[in-house]
């Protein structure tokens, strides 16, 4: 029974379940990257550690920032500032600072058990992802920068002001 | 044997598409909406990396780098659509744009 996994799941649910039913963008955000932190744990108990870094660093830190410079783009005005900090009440937090507490306990302890064994098939390290993904799955890493330069080209063409241009 | 049945972690990774499933089907705000496709690809990414680890081949999370990128991509164009429909509609309400006109 390995009881790191489950607790991380059951954060990982509840906090998904926080983030489909809040009503306020900011703090259902707060939950989601809660979320994906939960999931980035399970990665790690699963013997991807390399997998559990990119979604930290890709989905909990730049995609999620790209959500809260939209939603703060979308508050402009004079009273942003007041919006803002109705938003973020000390009360607000405590939700996601449990959860978060949680898998901070459960990393410390799994870090600090000595002959930490991820599974019985063993950890898969960044230099073998690295080999797989400039190996047999070269073409497919080609079209995936691709589209993300499309991602680019596409994000700044719609994010312009049509406005701009006319006046 | 393994510590966690692949059972197991393919049934969170269920459980979780679901939940974002629901949010796209519940949820009109469009922003929430977007949340929710991110938390739907990611349990695609969790099903594969379970399946990856399960079989100790690296596949897996090659497959949940794809799934990043497309991610990347898909959130910004999203997000620059939502500003778009804002500037037209003042709302982010997405029944406001069901109409195919201007």
């Amino acid at each position: 029974m390995d009881w790191f996994f489950y607790v991380a799941a059951i954060v990982a649910i509840a906090a998904t379940v926080m983030v489909i039913t809040r009503l306020n963008a900011v703090h259902a955000l707060l939950y989601l990257i809660v979320s994906l932190l939960a999931v980035a744990l399970i990665f790690f108990r699963l013997g991807a550690p390399f997998i559990a870094a990119l979604e930290v660093i890709t989905y909990a830190g730049a995609i999620m920032v790209l959500f809260l410079f939209v939603i703060m783009m979308l508050n402009l005005g004079p009273r942003s500032t007041e919006q803002e900090s109705s938003w973020l009440r000390p009360r607000m937090w405590l939700g996601p600072i449990t959860l978060t507490i949680i898998l901070l306990i459960e990393l410390i302890y799994m870090l600090s058990q000595s002959g930490y064994q991820p599974l019985a098939t063993g950890t898969i390290e960044a230099k073998q992802v690295g080999i797989g993904l400039f190996g047999p799955y070269l073409l497919g890493a080609e079209l995936a920068s691709m589209l993300l330069l499309a991602g680019v080209v596409g994000a700044y063409h719609l994010g312009r002001d049509s406005r701009e241009e006319r006046g | 044997m393994p510590a966690v049945p692949m059972e197991h972690g393919l049934f969170l990774a269920a459980l979780l598409f679901a939940l974002g499933l629901i949010g796209v089907l519940v949820r009109r705000n469009v922003i929430f909406i977007l949340m929710s496709i991110e938390i739907m690809l990611n349990a695609a990414g969790l099903a594969f990396v379970v399946a990856g680890s399960r079989w100790a081949q690296v596949d897996g999370q090659v497959m949940f780098v794809f799934i990043l990128a497309v991610a990347a991509a898909e959130v910004s164009v999203g997000l620059a659509l939502v500003l778009q429909l804002y500037r037209h509609l003042q709302t982010l309400d997405i029944d406001a744009a069901s109409k195919m006109r201007g």
